[in-house]
């Protein structure tokens, strides 16, 4: 096995070597479950659209559009090898709340009545909860809620005390924004198949961080965003199985994505994934996410979900002796520590670590599970990276020792 | 007033964000606004009673950290008892403070104790949030 040197990886990341700064102090960047750096290779990439490749796709007769065709199946290759897809089963959006929307809109909308039911849980981002209460109020369909257990966990137990045949969709997040926690979608699919409901997956925060084979899983669907994986902002991905992808509607039509139509309204749209891109596509951002792809296949993903463990790890040592932290998801095990100090209002001790140069969100994250399992109104979410160092982790004890002081932040 | 420590104005924000004397909901006597940030948790109510020009009293409630807890609940201390142009005065005085443009300090008294909020970009929405909203509902009232 090759050593994961987090130092060298560092080096291809120009918000490092450019010594970023915030507040004075080096930049400590723990914000990654929101968005995370790109590398030099895939800016470059997506400047090669702009310096040299500069064309639009499936247009022309010439080289150069031509050139671009072949872009675009190459990052569409490279994307389907990453989470073991076919090549056109994988459809290029702006990001994942737009692939969520795809599914709703395109496969919900059309197939679902208001004899039907979608389940979802309260952990759920804001992404995957509003785009299936519009698909409700459309249809009469109903969203109900899989409960989680005490700790905030899915698990295929609760999901059996509430499917039935009336479920169509399970819309499940694989890792949550605000625990972490991993769902067992594996089995969580299998029982969503046996009642013949689909499964639709948001990787939003797993995809970036765990290795993800839609074909071993046997999901539906599955949407992520590329600027969460070190790629572009503006583009993500919806994988659906060819057969799913084929019977559901598009959500955007236009150029690019039928084959002919007539003014008697005869029209004939494109096979997937083609007849989901509507318009000139971000080919910058395509080209860019294959290459972060490419770059996170070149590192292995069990590399990365073993570093970010192992930060974990360190970090809960480090603090198990400040009793001033309240960490909610100890039992996670992916990169995101949701917590608070003591009698501190979330957004003020981010404001301090702010001050401190460190980048971590304070927020609600999602109103609903605060409420019913931490019994906060809000939180401090701190998410690493494969760039992450223990450095940086010595450096958050060390500040977060003195978390009390808020006031700091404006007083120094 | 004198020119405010750092020390001062630190014990300023912390009195009020500890306890905050204006921060109950009233009877339904009260015009209020609801206001609520995009960037931040801030969800909070102010509440205001107004007779013949003048602002009989000013509070307000809901979930908000430190500096909007502390900024707002001066606030409703300042404009108690006067009458609403002296009010929207201070409000304008206030927020040139936090936007770093030259303001009458006099007028400010404890809100003074801002002053350094630029320093935190991100937090002007917090310092604010209460007077945007008492300004919306003077604003309202006259027309």
């Amino acid at each position: 096995m090759i050593m994961y040197d987090v130092y060298k990886l560092r080096q291809e990341f120009p918000m490092f070597t450019n010594k970023i700064k915030m507040q004075g102090h080096p930049l400590v960047f723990l914000d990654n479950a929101s968005t995370t750096f790109k590398p030099q290779c895939v800016i470059d990439k997506m400047n090669e659209y702009y310096l040299y490749k500069t064309s639009n796709s499936h247009r022309g007769d010439y080289d150069l559009c031509y050139g671009m065709d072949q872009e675009v199946s190459k990052a569409r290759r490279l994307v389907a090898k990453f989470i073991n897809a076919e090549e056109n089963e994988i459809v290029f959006t702006s990001g994942a709340s737009m692939s969520i929307n795809l599914i709703a809109y395109g496969y919900g909308l059309k197939f679902l009545t208001k004899n039907d039911e979608i389940l979802i849980t309260e952990a759920e981002h804001a992404s995957n909860v509003l785009p299936w209460y519009r698909i409700s109020e459309l249809t009469g369909c109903k969203i109900n809620f899989i409960p989680l257990d005490e700790q905030g966990h899915l698990t295929c137990e609760n999901l059996r005390k509430v499917i039935s045949i009336k479920t169509k969709i399970v819309a499940v997040a694989h890792v949550g924004n605000v625990l972490g926690y991993v769902a067992p979608i594996k089995e969580l699919a299998k029982i969503a198949h046996e009642y013949g409901a689909i499964i639709a997956v948001d990787g939003a925060q797993s995809v970036p961080h765990i290795k993800t084979d839609v074909k071993d899983l046997d999901i539906d669907f599955l949407s992520f965003s590329g600027h969460k994986m070190c790629g572009p902002t503006g583009i993500g991905v919806l994988y659906g199985k060819y057969h799913t992808l084929d019977i559901m509607d598009p959500f955007l039509t236009g150029g690019g994505m039928n084959s002919k139509f007539d003014m008697c309204g005869n029209i004939k749209y494109l096979n997937p994934p083609s007849k989901f891109e509507a318009g000139t596509e971000n080919l910058s951002g395509i080209m860019g996410l294959g290459k972060a792809c490419e770059f996170l296949m070149s590192i292995g993903m069990e590399n990365i979900q073993k570093h970010e463990e192992s930060l974990r790890k360190y970090f809960l040592d480090k603090i198990s002796d400040l009793d001033n932290i309240i960490v909610y998801n100890k039992d996670a095990s992916t990169g995101i520590i949701t917590f608070n100090i003591k009698g501190v209002f979330a957004q003020d001790e981010a404001t301090y670590l702010n001050s401190k140069g460190i980048a971590m969100r304070s927020g609600q994250h999602c109103a609903k599970i605060l409420i019913d399992f931490l019994h906060e109104v809000a939180t401090v979410r701190m998410s690493t990276y494969l760039y992450t160092t223990k450095e940086e982790i010595d450096y958050v004890v060390k500040i977060l020792k003195n978390g009390g002081d808020i006031l700091d932040a404006y007083f120094n | 007033m004198p020119t405010l420590t750092n020390e001062m104005m630190r014990e300023i924000i912390l009195e009020h964000y500890s306890h905050p004397q204006n921060k109950m909901t009233p009877s339904n006597e009260y015009e209020s606004v609801h206001m609520s940030s995009d960037n931040c948790i801030d969800d909070i109510n102010v509440y205001v009673k107004i007779n013949d020009n003048v602002i009989e009293d000013c509070l307000w409630d809901g979930v908000a950290c430190a500096i909007s807890t502390a900024s707002t609940d001066i606030m409703c201390d300042l404009v108690k008892g006067l009458d609403k142009d002296k009010a929207l005065y201070i409000i304008e005085n206030y927020l040139k403070m936090i936007h770093e443009e030259p303001y009458d300090e006099s007028c400010l008294s404890e809100a003074n104790a801002f002053q350094n909020t630029s320093k935190q970009a991100a937090r002007i929405r917090c310092a604010t949030i209460g007077f945007n909203g008492l300004k919306e509902l003077i604003d309202n009232e006259k027309k």
